[in-house]
């Protein structure tokens, strides 16, 4: 399977070719919008981290216009995606699902934020004030003083 | 012969690193000062070893010595010099030399400036500075000789790969090296100081310049890279989320928080633990990236090399340093006490947001680029973590981080008024909100991208011109801009820093949000409409440069009856790589760049023609560019400089006990 995929990939090198062309190109601007839309999401196949809409591959070429006739067939997005899927498995999304284990890349951030800001706080508020802070009584004080 | 030289220039040179690693390690344990000050002269020795080294690999490029496996397999008689320099470091091996020589460079620097640092802990930078030379020199030795020389030598090369040759991608990598490489000096500087188990201002004072000159190098470096993936890549985007991107992403990240947090034990000789932390991740995800791009593992657009001995060589550098210095900081950290105080409010605190922000969009970045790595190896799930994800997952902290830096940037050190902060402020708000609006209010349709990026780019910009002018007294106009003048650099380089980053925020947000496309067949002599202007498709011909046959289109641009440019977009072929390329024309200017790319000849006649209009994509170079002037600017204030001049007094008053 990888030696098929580097033999596809050295052929799309072979063979040059500027990403979406002319003749692929719908007619009705809306539905093209949509197509741009999805392909922007799928990746190329046989490339390295490019995206079908990106690609200059002859399997992106065929991937573009699977999505057009699918979208002129009266596919929503999300079949025409489902399509894809279905075709080239889970690797054809650039976009990964949350779903099952995916949901750690999903929350890594926000639980990450959460636990720093909240690692940061406790530690700025158990810092023991030093010399050179005034306690809470003082504090007292010194504004009583300044108000006088 | 010259090349033997240079082969064993660097064999010399990774002995000496060794030596460099135990002796002055040793003395400073023991406290002999004769085996400390020989740090200083070996450091110095193997800069200049491999130098020579380099300039050996460097001679051989440019007389295309096809003796030599590398140049082989990477030059070409006809290629013009440039590239026949920059092949050096295009490849794999020439590349790790060029790391090698940035890394001995750097510990060369440690020895010739450091002086006025305490003598135990300069031995000890210099010693674990050696050691990371040993352990690259000896990966490059072992497993990516540049020196092997060809059995039988052909009669001319394969050629460097075409995309490499690109004067924007010549000086990208030293670029980046220098700051991958100079976080090293963080690092050392962070296992010093453990082993030493003490860290203080002086400290600071080092770490901060050294990793914030790092920074400026790393940032010119990707701000490179990006520009030309930009005209090269033939679709006018800029950032691809690519593996190889991430790389050096992720450090640019932690080295943004670290010369951040350096401030503080600089100036306040608190957040020493988390500091210390940071300049070892940073080093960490510098080797991290080393690994990935090195050992090919995720494969992208820049993995030239791809070999699992290689890969797992390097695997076994980050344990050994990244693992090593983890457990030394797990061991040594509680040592470090902090002397300051501050309140929850403070600028302490706003540094500490921004140390969290950077530090997990960093890691997201890092779990989504690993993410299919572990998905296939762990769950049996093939997937793809790619530019969607990056970009729903990362863009909320950078807003995050846009939203507070001005309100943070006013804040007092120790203790300060949330509330008072802000109304300083109170102006750049209202302006960036107005124009934020204005914004929506005139564009037609679009997303929501383009006002929130105005928005946040004057508030940026007006928010750093707001805390310079705060600075400046309370009198008149007049007498604030003077007193502006006066202000130390430092505060005019954290200024024109912050409000690079504005212009970079606002200049993304204008191309991804208002970028508009012409997809076309078009004949010579035709004529078409594109954002405004009519382009003409005058001729495309066929022509030879120096290694490769190109076709050009002419295409005449105009404004009306106003004429704007003549573009010419190529088409290459390599003929000895066999790889074709495709050479964009660009007609920059201030406020938009239009972007033509020629695609094919088509069966029916006419040529695939893609033309954009970019709004403002100047900027995010602009904005690069400031923010790495601001960091020079910087690097450039008084207290760096009163430092370097005294360093002399403490050497005078050192040499006569010696």
């Amino acid at each position: 399977m990888r030696r098929l995929l580097l033999a596809l990939t050295m052929l799309a090198l072979a063979l040059p070719a500027l990403a979406v062309q002319p003749d692929e190109i719908l007619a009705d601007p809306a539905l093209e919008a949509r197509a741009r839309e999805i392909t922007a999401e799928l990746r190329c196949v046989v490339c390295r981290n490019e995206s079908v809409d990106d690609s200059n591959a002859d399997i992106a070429r065929d991937i573009r216009l699977m999505v057009r006739e699918r979208l002129v067939a009266g596919d929503t997005n999300e079949e025409a995606i489902q399509y894809m899927v279905d075709r080239f498995g889970e690797f054809v999304l650039l976009n990964p699902r949350a779903t099952g284990a995916n949901l750690i890349l999903w929350v890594t951030g926000p639980v990450l934020l959460i636990v720093g800001l909240g690692i940061a706080l406790v530690a700025i508020r158990r810092r023991k004030p030093g010399p050179e802070a005034l306690s809470d009584a003082e504090e007292a004080r010194l504004r009583q003083l300044l108000e006088e | 012969m010259i090349v033997e030289l240079g082969h064993y220039a660097l064999i010399l040179a990774f002995a000496l690193s060794l030596l460099q690693t135990v002796v002055p390690l040793v003395g400073a344990q023991r406290g002999w000062a004769d085996w400390m000050a020989a740090a200083n002269p070996l450091a110095t020795a193997q800069f200049v070893l491999i130098a020579l080294s380099f300039a050996a690999l460097t001679y051989a490029f440019v007389t295309s010595d096809f003796s030599v496996v590398l140049v082989v397999d990477n030059s070409h008689t006809l290629k013009p010099l440039l590239y026949k320099i920059s092949g050096v470091w295009g490849n794999h091996e020439g590349s790790l030399l060029l790391w090698v020589l940035i890394l001995a460079l750097f510990g060369a620097c440690a020895a010739w400036f450091g002086g006025n640092l305490p003598a135990t802990l300069q031995a000890r930078v210099l010693a674990v500075q050696g050691s990371i030379g040993a352990a690259f020199m000896a990966f490059t030795i072992f497993t990516s000789n540049p020196f092997l020389r060809a059995a039988f030598p052909p009669f001319d090369g394969s050629d460097l790969n075409p995309l490499l040759q690109d004067p924007g991608l010549a000086f990208h990598p030293p670029f980046l090296y220098l700051g991958y490489v100079g976080l090293s000096m963080a690092f050392s500087f962070a296992v010093a100081a453990l082993i030493e188990g003490k860290v203080d201002a002086a400290w600071g004072r080092w770490v901060r310049p050294w990793t914030l000159a790092a920074w400026i190098f790393l940032t010119i470096g990707i701000a490179l890279g990006s520009w030309w993936a930009y005209y090269e890549l033939g679709w006018g985007g800029f950032w691809f989320w690519d593996p190889v991107e991430n790389a050096s992403f992720m450090p640019w990240l932690f080295a943004t928080a670290l010369l951040h947090s350096a401030i503080v034990v600089e100036k306040r000789e608190t957040l020493k633990a988390w500091t210390i932390l940071l300049a070892i991740l940073g080093f960490g995800f510098s080797l991290m990236g080393t690994f990935i791009v090195r050992s090919g593992l995720i494969t992208s657009v820049h993995a030239f090399a791809s070999d699992p001995e290689r890969g797992v060589f390097i695997l076994m550098i980050f344990a050994v340093f990244v693992g090593g210095a983890l457990t030394l900081f797990a061991l040594r950290s509680a040592a470090l006490e902090a002397k300051g105080v501050f309140a929850l409010v403070s600028r302490e605190s706003a540094l500490v947001l921004n140390n969290v922000l950077l530090a997990v969009a960093s890691f997201v970045v890092f779990v989504g680029t690993m993410w299919p790595l572990v998905s296939e190896m762990a769950f049996d799930r093939v997937l793809s973590v790619g530019a969607p994800f990056f970009d729903a997952a990362f863009t909320p902290f950078m807003i995050a981080l846009a939203i507070a830096l001005p309100v943070g940037a006013v804040l007092p050190w120790k203790r300060g008024q949330l509330g008072r902060a802000a109304r300083s402020m109170t102006g750049a708000a209202a302006l960036a909100v107005a124009l934020g609006a204005l914004t929506f209010a005139l564009q037609t349709g679009g997303s929501a991208l383009g006002p929130v990026g105005v928005a946040l780019g004057v508030w940026l910009v007006v928010g750093s011109f707001l805390d310079l002018y705060g600075r400046a007294g309370r009198k008149g106009l007049g007498d604030r801009l003077r007193r502006m003048t006066r202000l130390p650099r430092a505060e005019w380089g954290k200024a024109v820093a912050h409000a690079g980053l504005g212009v970079t925020i606002f200049a993304v947000a204008a191309v991804l949000g208002w970028a508009s496309e012409d997809i076309r067949v078009a004949r010579v002599g035709e004529s078409f409409e594109h954002g405004g202007y009519t382009l003409t498709l005058t001729d495309v011909s066929r022509e030879q440069g120096p290694n490769y046959i190109t076709t050009m289109a002419t295409i005449e641009v105009r404004d009306g009856a106003r004429f704007v440019a003549t573009l010419h977009p190529e088409k290459r072929v390599y003929p000895a790589a066999g790889m074709p390329t495709t050479e964009a024309a660009i007609d920059y200017s201030l406020t938009r760049d239009l972007y033509v790319a020629l695609g094919d000849a088509q069966d029916g006649g006419g040529w695939a023609l893609r033309t954009y209009v970019k709004p403002f994509a100047t900027w995010l170079w602009l904005g690069a560019a400031l923010m790495a002037f601001g960091g020079l600017v910087s690097l450039s204030d008084r207290r760096y400089r009163v430092a370097a001049g005294a360093r002399k007094a403490p050497r005078a008053a050192a040499t006569p006990a010696e």
